[in-house]
């Protein structure tokens, strides 16, 4: 029987009330009595010496109540930010890591870099007093392309990387591939730029810092996706103050995609600076600020070579990449374009050997990391525009190429060249519901109709596979990661029967407060509107890595479930005490506890109560209701699927009209759809955002970021995006007891390959992304 | 300094501020609104967007100085009597949202939108909608909330 608002249902979301009405609470939302104002003092250059700050008159003007700078933060004995993955280049050895301090000591490395750090009264007075400070730059020439940064002979950026290259690294099988390329009967080729992006969370960055000078107790409020994982590196890297005296807090946070995952120069400075000056302070960042020191993402440049059989079936799979880091690296920034993005490379498909290198280096550009998919859809759009080349070459329909080298369901396990086994899937169902739902067979004579209007029409899709749940905390641990990556919940039942789930995952805009509540719903019988979902706060929440990598529900929803087990475990020795039966003979279902073959029973509610009022209760037992967990995964998950874009381009203009839209994809269980619909439209959004409208750009000579405001950085909007038609065809996910795989990356992971192959389609040759109307018409009257 | 005065969620307020404040500043520091966001500096994100007499203005583009004796609308005078606005519980029930950052804004400028358009178009909607950004939701279920909260106004 189905439970209310339990697994499953389209349950509204619990969190609405209080965003629809203007109560929500963000950051900037926040104050503290006395508060002053952070304001951050920045490079204009992007790659300069510094020869000296004088403070002087800044530390004059009104309402100053100090000035900082990088080496006021060495000389407090402040480490510099870290990046938690190390990777191993080629020749063995580790990959060069060059400081990274929060405030600028003696260079700035890109445009926006911090210099000084002004704390006054009112964020008007920071502001006038920063532009007294006076910076002795030695200009230096910038390099922000990665081809030129890396082609020798370009401007040095750290002399810990000599040449700018941070690593290079190589997975799979090299001599394998040199003979299925040897032995092959056709080879395709596929030269292709992943556009630079910036995450654009709605909500810049913000942070609060507090320092109660009785308990030595250190407080940052911050925009933060993880906010235990931030807490543990300011204390352990950072020396800012130990984890037992530091409490890391993260409200509502209005979207992050990656961005706010990382520890950043701004909140660290901010809380070191509250004990500093002993007075709480903010600082919130403009959405200039945001595009020149959020991380960036993507920004590779990629040759690719398939080998091919006679018959079109893959032989081999040739990968070259050159991966842009920026001017230093962010938290989780080496992982991203090798172990995040390698691994993937097989696709959905049968290939016998792959071999990738990663050649990465850096630039004076925004440092880059995670955003989003982070290297899975740089992986897709390799694989997906690869293999629609491939089928071009063979002239084959390329759903049908995809369908013959598709891996069956009957294959799991499925072990790939690169180091990862699959464990389910159904990828031509998923490529049949797709073809299904746009028609995919009447889509020769759409094409006649918008010839005969003077359009050209083009279809194209994408088959993607991505690695969620992140994840195994030994595999990762073997791959170079830093941390564990589990999830910790604590399942808390008051003696009146409503129920407190603390969870280390962050909901920042996924909807956990109502999806980890239709869990204890389900599971426990308790309505919904009695649970209380807390997260985000590290005095509150036992531990937690936080939420990226779609990895909330798979890894964070699956310690609620080992939390509610032992609850259930536990209320079953109590209602076998209450009801004068064997343990074993208790039957449980969504809290209604039952002896077998009787007609006794009783709530989960009534037991919880009895718990907290043990009169009547078994010796051997503690009182109390209340249960945590741990819960590290045993394997990645895999969600995939198909999505297929349609378009039509007025060849007169270049304006691309996407007409129509269709997506199968297998996410396992779901435990809410209205929330996993959502998930998906956004995902594609951001993913049709890099296929036609975003992209970060660079002044090559000068290094100036010429996006710097949503005057030129091209976001989305309503009137540029189509509705989708969204379907799920599920195999369930066996490695973790929900059965579920993650659903919030598999749309920006999709898109940007099915959009190209659609306009390349119609246009009949290749462009880069960002494809806008100049590119298009350009490439359509060529 | 100077002194401005004006009704906001029906209530009259004063206050004194510097002639350059801004409404939305003049909103979220000097009244504590805070359910009016500020996302970006170029008036092109929308979260600000509040009701200055019964028009959907961004308010960050304007001083509130300029708004003196004017009729202020914020996300939090919406709901009248405790009871959601059609488009505040249509966007709920439609789930036009994630975040929620830049919802008060989109919700202010929804119904401003079938204010002017009563019976609107998904095209409308689109093309009303295009000076609020939403990062979260692809604007799909945006769209099918004001459509489906435009039926309920009696559009």
């Amino acid at each position: 029987m189905p439970v209310e608002n339990g697994i499953g249902a389209a349950v509204r979301r619990k969190e609405d009330q209080r965003f629809i009405t203007g109560n929500g609470n963000y950051l900037d939302d926040m104050n503290k009595v006395g508060q002053a104002y952070g304001y951050f003092l920045r490079s204009p250059h992007a790659h300069a010496k510094i020869n000296g700050i004088n403070l002087d008159a800044a530390k004059a003007a009104p309402g100053v109540v100090d000035i900082f700078t990088g080496a006021d933060m060495a000389a407090d004995g402040i480490g510099g930010l870290i990046c938690g993955w190390g990777i191993t280049s080629k020749d063995g050895s580790p990959h060069n890591a060059p400081p990274h301090n929060s405030m600028a000591i003696d260079a700035v490395r890109h445009v926006g870099d911090q210099v000084a750090f002004v704390i006054a009264d009112s964020l008007q007075q920071a502001k006038d007093a920063a532009e007294l400070i006076d910076v002795d730059y030695a200009e230096l020439p910038p390099v922000t392309d990665i081809s030129r940064a890396l082609s020798g002979g370009a401007p040095q950026i750290h002399e810990e990387a000599p040449g700018n290259v941070c690593y290079d690294w190589e997975l799979g099988d090299k001599d394998a591939v040199d003979a299925a390329f040897a032995s092959a009967a056709k080879v395709s080729k596929i030269d292709l730029v992943n556009n630079r992006l910036s995450p654009n969370p709605m909500e810049p960055r913000a942070a609060l810092g507090e320092f109660d000078p009785g308990s030595e107790e250190l407080t940052l409020y911050t925009t933060s996706q993880n906010p235990h994982v931030a807490r543990l590196i300011m204390s352990a890297f950072l020396a800012i103050a130990p984890e037992n005296k530091l409490r890391v807090v993260a409200p509502d946070v209005g979207g992050g995609f990656g961005s706010k995952i990382f520890v950043y120069a701004e909140e660290t400075v901010t809380v070191w600076a509250a004990r500093k000056i002993n007075r709480p302070v903010k600082w919130t960042a403009d959405r200039s600020e945001a595009f020149m020191t959020d991380a960036h993402g993507r920004d590779h440049v990629t040759h690719a070579e398939l080998a091919m059989d006679d018959e079109g079936h893959i032989l081999g799979f040739r990968v070259s990449t050159k991966a842009n880091l920026g001017a230093y690296l962010s938290t989780f920034a080496s992982a991203v374009p090798t172990y995040l993005y390698g691994t993937l490379l097989n696709g959905q498909y049968k290939i016998p050997s792959i071999y990738v290198e990663v050649l990465a280096g850096f630039t004076n550009t925004t440092p880059v990391d995670a955003y989003r998919g982070a290297g899975r859809p740089e992986a897709t759009y390799v694989v997906e525009r690869m293999m629609e080349t491939a089928a071009r070459d063979l002239n084959m329909d390329p759903t049908e190429f995809r369908m013959k080298n598709f891996i069956q369901p009957d294959a799991y396990p499925y072990e790939t060249p690169v180091i990862m086994t699959y464990d389910s899937g159904d990828y031509p169902a998923n490529m049949n519901a797709a073809k299904g739902l746009i028609d995919y067979a009447g889509f020769a004579a759409r094409k006649a109709q918008s010839e005969a209007n003077g359009k050209i029409r083009g279809i194209g899709c994408a088959a993607y596979i991505e690695a969620c749940g992140i994840a195994p905390s030994a595999a990762v641990g073997s791959l170079g990661a830093g941390v564990g990556l589990w999830e910790s919940a604590e399942v808390r039942f008051n003696p009146t029967g409503s129920v407190t789930v603390f969870t280390g995952s962050h909901s920042h805009g996924q909807g956990h407060e109502t999806t980890f509540a239709q869990i204890i719903a389900d599971k426990l019988g308790v309505p919904i509107e009695s649970v209380e979902v807390v997260h985000g706060d590290t005095d509150k929440v036992p531990f937690g890595m936080g939420t990226y990598g779609s990895r909330s529900l798979a890894v964070g929803g699956s310690a609620i479930v080992k939390a509610v087990d032992k609850i259930v475990e536990k209320s079953k020795k109590i209602a076998a005490h209450l009801m004068e039966a064997a343990v074993e003979d208790i039957e449980h279902e969504h809290g209604v506890f039952s002896v077998a073959g009787t007609d006794k029973q009783m709530t989960m509610g009534e037991i919880a109560f009895a718990a907290y009022v043990p009169h009547n209760y078994p010796e051997d037992l503690e009182p109390g209701m209340a249960e945590n967990a741990f819960y590290d995964p045993l394997n990645f998950t895999f969600p995939a699927g198909t999505h297929i874009a349609e378009v039509e381009i007025d060849p007169n203009t270049g304006v691309v009209d996407i007409v129509d839209w269709a997506a199968s994809d297998d996410f396992g269980n779901i435990v809410n759809p209205m929330i996993v619909e959502g998930q998906v439209h956004g995902g594609v959004a951001q993913g049709i955002g890099q296929a036609m409208l975003e992209g970060v750009v660079y002044d090559d000579e000068s290094g100036q970021l010429l996006t710097g405001s949503y005057m030129d950085y091209c976001m989305p909007r309503a009137d540029d995006l189509p509705s989708f038609k969204i379907d799920t065809t599920g195999t369930v996910c066996p490695s973790n007891p929900l059965g579920v795989k993650g659903c919030g990356e598999a749309g920006a992971i999709a898109a940007p390959a099915a959009l190209m192959n659609a306009i390349t389609n119609a246009l009949g040759k290749d462009i880069d992304m960002p494809a806008t109307p100049e590119k298009v018409w350009r490439a359509a009257n060529a | 300094m100077t002194t401005v005065t004006m009704t906001v969620n029906g209530k009259n307020v004063s206050a004194d501020v510097a002639p350059n404040t801004l409404l939305v500043d003049f909103i979220r520091n000097n009244l504590r609104l805070t359910g009016t966001h500020v996302g970006c500096d170029t008036s092109q994100c929308g979260a600000c967007t509040v009701h200055v007499d019964g028009d959907s203005i961004k308010s960050c583009t304007m001083l509130a100085v300029q708004a003196e004796g004017a009729d202020v609308t914020t996300i939090e005078g919406l709901a009248a009597n405790g009871d959601l606005h059609p488009m505040q519980a249509s966007f709920k029930e439609n789930h036009g949202l994630q975040c929620g950052f830049c919802t008060p804004g989109m919700i202010m400028s929804a119904v401003d939108l079938v204010k002017r358009h009563p019976n609107p178009s998904e095209e409308t909607i689109r093309s009303e909608l295009e000076g609020n950004i939403c990062r979260c939701t692809g604007y799909h279920n945006i769209v099918k909330s004001v459509k489906a909260a435009s039926e309920k106004m009696g559009g």
